[in-house]
């Protein structure tokens, strides 16, 4: 049972844009009845089958780190964060569809995830402008941009709202969903929603099992505080 | 025509504020959230326009500046204004929100938003009956009425907040109060974390699993068809469901002490941060004007101590009081008119922006703290609620401050409040408020070093 292979994906986005009603509607398949505020970081576990229906089938559990918080909070705050950004596998930027800032706080999110060893309270990044297209482009961890609320934009500002979406995934270049995480349906098996996510977390599966690039083991260079022999995450 | 002038003047100065407060509202309060509805953007700049208005009429009045008419005009016409907000204007659309939050009541939004204003014209009306803030020549509908109410709530804020802020100065700014904390103590805490979170990871790992196995079990179980099939599905119990409710529990009470751990960290992390910062020249510096504020908040505890023991309301405010000492102790002859006007005049300048600083910054922390996307209009609307009482009440007391040719303005506009009772009621609330924040921040402090011990 434990014996499976494990990856490991964060779930990163400003407070209140559905982090944790999504992980809850991954891993249960059921809708979250009543969510509330994430203190630290919440984790819930996803049984996925690697490459469904061929001979290679394989089982893996996918493990969803919802990390709770800010992008504007105290560098305290930041740093005590930063522990759970170990050795990641894959990243899911999640952003809500009816407020701008959220999408655009995701460019220090992913970020503060991903510069781990400069300074303590992160590069902040204003405007898409200041941030460095090619850094994602040659990024090896895989990322998924997720839009929350889907259901709560009039159907005359849709079009609007999707090409806003749109740049943002060429920016991180990155496939992107689009749902509403109290509403099963969007995830239904055969949609293209559904679809998308298994492709990202069978990219998530290969590139920590499949290519053992020394130099690209994890994808992030390890904090040298940390000598963690006896919780090796290997 | 010198009261055409004077209105521009005065409406261009509240343009200017009314600017000021959209500025705030956008680039600070509002910095991570989309406005979508304007409405409480405009509300609350309106608030702080009037509110600032007011400061301004009393330097005015301090500086002799417009003719006596047009300034009383305005005060009577800003004051109207002000209270109509704050006790139509705001609450109404208070109520409006929080029934917009709630999916249920939907449909009769406007007529849950009135019900929900009555309710609170009724508590506000049954304020003002414990407290002896009224002379009896008062009708039902006056003015005083609403003033009195509107400055016993913004009287206990500014009572509260002093007391408090008093108190918590120099708490924060001295490096006294500073635990000592080392990496290796981060380093413990962040292992503990870590290792706990590993610990829900495989429980979790163990419920998917055995849900996995208890769904594709079921599949097959419910191949099994017709009448036999179904008596026994219901009889036998899956034997992996107790197990299941037991893990659920141990993964419930470890997410739990991870959350505990998570703000044990964060706290750590802060006090180093802090102990880092007050080994700089500014952090020094701050803790010298801790020393300083300390004993400040010390003499106003006893300040207020003795008013309420000896029943003594101060009848000279400080400006005059330091000129008498320095004529009649000191022997220094000078223009006390002159003078007096000047100083008095810096004095309530200094009082004004501190307190509108002051209070800007709280609110701005406050929000940060409790606000989130549903419900930060709703938050912002009680903000400009209690700013505007705030701003009303410190206008009242800020009376004590002044010399006495400039007071009457104040007591003419405000009429015949009874004043010393505020103040008295400031001094009791102040008191209680400094002594129960000594006693909550002595057992916060002692609280944390023993749990450091423990790990």
């Amino acid at each position: 049972m434990a014996s499976l292979d494990r990856v490991k994906v964060l779930v990163l986005g400003d407070s209140g844009v559905g982090k944790s009603s999504l992980v809850h509607l991954l891993c249960q398949n059921q809708v979250l009845g009543n969510p509330s505020w994430t203190v630290g970081c919440s984790v819930d576990v996803r049984v996925q089958d690697y490459k469904e229906g061929t001979p290679e089938e394989k089982t893996y559990y996918i493990e969803l780190w919802d990390v709770g918080g800010s992008v504007g909070c105290a560098s305290s705050i930041k740093s005590t964060r930063a522990v759970f950004y170990n050795s990641v596998n894959g990243i899911m930027l999640v952003h809500d569809l009816t407020n701008k800032k959220s999408s655009q706080n995701l460019y220090r999110w992913s970020l503060e995830a991903l510069n781990k060893d400069s300074s303590p309270t992160g590069v902040i990044v204003s405007n898409g402008s200041d941030y460095d297209r090619e850094q994602f482009a040659e990024n090896p961890v895989p990322l998924l941009l997720i839009g929350t609320k889907f259901d709560q934009i009039p159907e005359n500002k849709r079009n609007e709202v999707l090409t806003r979406t749109a740049f943002l995934s060429e920016d991180f270049n990155a496939e992107e969903i689009n749902l509403d995480c109290t509403n099963p349906r969007y995830l239904a098996a055969g949609t293209s929603n559904a679809v998308k996510l298994s492709r990202f977390f069978d990219k998530v599966i290969e590139k920590r099992y499949f290519t053992r690039d020394p130099s690209q083991m994890t994808g992030f260079t390890d904090r040298k505080r940390f000598n963690f022999k006896s919780l090796h995450y290997d | 025509m010198s009261f055409l002038v004077d209105s521009v003047i005065m409406f261009t100065s509240q343009v200017l504020f009314f600017g000021f407060g959209w500025l705030f509202f956008m680039r600070q309060l509002f910095k991570d959230y989309e406005i979508r509805q304007y409405v409480v953007q405009v509300v609350f700049s309106i608030t702080f326009a009037f509110s600032c208005t007011m400061f301004e009429l009393i330097i005015f009045e301090i500086l002799g500046a417009m003719s006596s008419t047009s300034r009383y005009f305005h005060w009577k016409l800003n004051l109207y204004v002000i209270l109509l907000v704050l006790i139509f204007v705001v609450p109404f659309y208070i109520g409006y929100f929080v029934v917009s939050n709630i999916r249920l009541l939907q449909r009769q939004k406007l007529l849950f938003a009135c019900m929900v204003w009555f309710t609170f014209m009724y508590f506000f009306w049954k304020l003002g009956d414990p407290f002896p803030i009224l002379s009896p020549k008062h009708g039902i509908l006056s003015i005083e009425q609403l003033i009195s109410r509107v400055g016993v709530i913004g009287v206990t804020l500014m009572a509260l907040l002093s007391g408090f802020g008093a108190v918590n100065c120099p708490y924060t700014y001295m490096s006294y109060f500073l635990r000592n904390v080392t990496d290796s103590d981060i380093l413990a805490l962040e292992r503990r974390l870590l290792q706990t979170m590993d610990m829900i990871v495989s429980k979790k790992k163990r419920i998917a699993m055995t849900r996995r196995q208890m769904y594709q079990r079921g599949e097959d179980q419910n191949k099994q068809t017709g009448f036999w099939g179904m008596i026994k599905s219901v009889t036998s119990t899956p034997p992996g469901s107790e197990n299941l409710s037991l893990i659920q529990q141990e993964v419930d009470a470890l997410e739990e002490l991870s959350r505990q751990l998570f703000l044990e960290t964060v706290d750590l992390q802060s006090t180093k941060e802090r102990i880092e910062y007050s080994t700089t020249f500014k952090g020094k510096y701050f803790n010298f004007l801790g020393y300083f504020f300390s004993i400040y908040c010390v003499w106003k505890i006893f300040m207020a101590t003795i008013n309420i023991v000896f029943d003594r309301v101060g009848k000279t405010d400080p400006v005059t009081r330091g000129i008498e000492i320095t004529v009649n102790w000191l022997g220094i002859q000078f223009d006390v008119k002159f003078w007096s006007q000047h100083i008095s005049f810096i004095l309530v300048g200094i009082i004004i922006v501190t307190s509108i600083r002051g209070l800007l910054i709280t609110l701005t922390k406050f929000f940060y703290a409790i606000s989130s996307s549903k419900s930060s209009n709703v938050i912002v609307l009680v903000l400009a609620q209690i700013m505007g009482m705030y701003f009303v009440s410190s206008v009242l007391l800020m009376r004590m401050s002044m010399p006495l040719e400039y007071r009457s303005i104040v007591t003419e506009v405000l009429g015949e409040l009874q004043f010393n009772f505020y103040h008295r009621w400031f001094d009791v609330i102040f008191l209680v408020s400094a002594l129960s924040s000594i006693l909550f921040l002595y057992l916060a402090h002692k609280q944390a070093p023993e749990k450091q011990m423990s790990l």
